[in-house]
């Protein structure tokens, strides 16, 4: 039973391992094509927008991994790659966006998101406390609960 | 009650968000080409593969290029309205097969209807590249320097031609003459 059970946890682990496999290779310059796939995990597919250029099997990415190869052996950097591709299709390509006027509130978003949480936070909690400390009886209030007071414990 | 008024504000903000994010199409993805001179090719035609076309044989003249595949199924929608836009002869259309079998083009032109004033065959997709092609059909609109001035992503509607396309067409045929 206890075998049987470590068959299913193995069987569960390797699935994912065997989905996670690259999209097929061209197989020519395994060193090539290695440096092609690094630059292509930062790289977005159009056609199916949340998977990256090396997951994809789309037709689509396939072409662009072709090209990225060709890019690679005419001596093209990667950043020129990316730049190239970027010429074509837009920002969109890269998983990293840059730091531009258009990208300011995607990168700076999450900073201000959480400022704004503390000062609101710090706010809320500095009136709280004003709210739980009363406010001291003023000079009648104070005569008149004194003379109730009085008259208690003549009461008594 | 005055302190419902932010948090109540902020929701209002939030569902403005959302709601403009719910009405924008994921797929459409501004291509930074609009407004460049669009990529130089030169390709096989279609109906004569010994007879090479170029962006260049345009210059002068507003025109489309259509992104098109006989693979492609959304560009079935939109044939019959290229069809009826040659018709009217005030843009020429060159189509441009994309990632296709030419036989199999050729064909589907034959069926479909032929609006193309010339055909080219990008048979490797590579010129598509260079055009930011994504997902076909697209529809470059070309102005008389040779500058893309706008794309349609997407198979092309009644209202795309006659509001967006058509005035853009005029436009730049009146701003050039």
């Amino acid at each position: 039973m206890k075998r049987l059970l470590w068959v299913v946890v193995a069987g569960l682990l390797w699935v994912p391992v065997v989905q996670a496999k690259e999209a097929q290779l061209m197989g020519e310059d395994p060193v090539l094509e290695a440096r092609m796939m690094a630059l292509a995990e930062e790289l977005r597919c159009l056609v199916c927008q949340n998977q990256t250029l090396a997951s994809s099997h789309a037709d689509l990415a396939k072409d662009f991994r072709h090209e990225i190869i060709v890019l690679m052996k005419k001596g093209k950097s990667d950043d020129e790659v990316v730049e190239f591709l970027v010429d074509r299709y837009g920002d969109f390509v890269r998983y990293r966006p840059p730091l531009k006027p258009t990208t300011i509130l995607l990168w700076a978003g999450p900073a201000l998101l959480m400022v704004g949480g503390a000062i609101t936070l710090v706010v809320t909690l500095r009136r709280r406390r004003t709210l739980s400390t009363p406010e001291p009886l003023s000079a009648d209030e104070q005569a008149r609960l004194n003379s109730l007071l009085d008259k208690d414990d003549k009461s008594v | 009650m005055s302190r419902f008024i932010l948090p109540l504000g902020l929701f209002v903000v939030l569902m403005g968000f959302l709601g403009v994010g719910l009405s924008l199409n994921p797929r459409e993805i501004p291509s930074p080409l609009i407004d460049k001179m669009a990529p130089d090719f030169t390709l096989p035609q279609l109906h004569q593969p010994d007879k090479t076309f170029s962006r260049s044989d345009m210059a002068g003249q507003v025109w489309l290029l259509n992104v098109w595949a006989s693979w492609c199924v959304a560009c079935r929608q939109e044939h019959p309205l290229l069809v009826q836009l040659a018709r009217t002869k005030e843009v020429p259309i060159i189509g441009l097969d994309y990632k296709d079998d030419s036989v199999a083009g050729l064909n589907w032109l034959r069926q479909h209807g032929d609006p193309y004033t010339l055909s080219v065959a990008d048979a490797k997709g590579r010129v598509g590249i260079d055009f930011g092609v994504y997902g076909v059909p697209e529809t470059f609109l070309i102005d008389q320097e040779g500058r893309i001035r706008y794309k349609q992503i997407g198979p092309l509607t009644p209202k795309s031609i006659a509001e967006i396309i058509m005035p853009k067409v005029r436009e730049l045929k009146a701003a050039g003459a």
